[in-house]
């Protein structure tokens, strides 16, 4: 049964997981044999701006080996088949309309979320 | 076509009423008859840890036992024995990898280890799930 996974917290904890845990959590999911669509909503659209780089964390003498890297993740779950979106006025409002999004990225305006959410049996907020 | 709902959680204990509103939930869920899944993640996975203790409260000017200081070990154990009274089930999985990172795996007896895998198979062999990320 296809799923929508609706993404609006953004970074949250990306530095301790080293990403972002509805994205890893739609990854597992998908491995297991989950069919899921992706979309960005409030601060989450910046997850679709490719031109990211998220330092490591370095505290003391303690150095982060991997840092999060969620544009990546993204992308690699639309490498897999999920559908990803997001809301056009979100992206706007950041100013990233025209910025270099993910390339698979489906622009969706707000008045249009009824019809994609609509393609959805399951719809999960987060 | 079964009447089996799920829930996943994620907010850690003593943080957010989300966690009290979705525990109401599976309760009526469990007294309307339902069997009940449920998919702790992130967070979440402390709330059936088993050494929350209670303790006494000055401001309050109580000791412990007037205190009566609610813990959300004690709640999944009153759902669990709730779901036993009604003779319905109720399934409740720790997310096993959030629970290595806190060092919780000392969990409350009815409730078990699992993955990702399990939240997916819950959900596609239930009516429906409800999820509550973290703010």
């Amino acid at each position: 049964m296809r799923t929508l996974q609706v993404i609006e917290t953004a970074y949250r904890a990306t530095v301790e997981e080293q990403d972002d845990t509805i994205v890893w959590l739609t990854h597992a999911m998908n491995g297991a044999g989950g069919e899921f669509g992706l979309l960005l909503t409030g601060n989450a659209v910046c997850y679709a701006l490719q031109e990211q780089r998220p330092p490591a964390l370095a505290l003391g003498g303690w150095t982060q080996s991997h840092a999060a890297d969620p544009a990546a993740d993204v992308a690699s779950l639309a490498a897999k088949g999920v559908r990803v979106y997001a809301v056009e006025e979100d992206l706007e409002e950041r100013g990233l309309l025209d910025a270099q999004l993910l390339d698979a990225l489906t622009v969706v305006p707000r008045a249009k979320l009824p019809v994609l959410l609509d393609e959805y049996p399951r719809v999960w907020k987060w | 076509m079964s009447t089996a709902l799920s829930f996943a959680i994620m907010d850690a204990p003593f943080e957010n009423s989300r966690t009290v509103t979705m525990l109401r939930v599976i309760a009526e869920a469990l007294e309307a008859g339902h069997d009940v899944n449920v998919f702790a993640y992130e967070g979440a996975v402390a709330l059936s840890f088993a050494r929350q203790a209670p303790h006494a409260n000055a401001v309050h000017g109580r000791d412990a036992a007037e205190e009566n200081h609610p813990l959300p070990r004690v709640w999944i154990e009153s759902l669990l024995a709730l779901a036993a009274k009604r003779g319905r089930r109720l399934d409740w999985v720790n997310c096993g990898l959030c629970v290595d990172e806190r060092g919780v795996a000392e969990a409350i007896d009815g409730v078990r280890r699992g993955s990702p895998a399990d939240f997916w198979k819950m959900s596609v062999e239930s009516a429906n799930t409800l999820t509550a990320g973290t703010r």
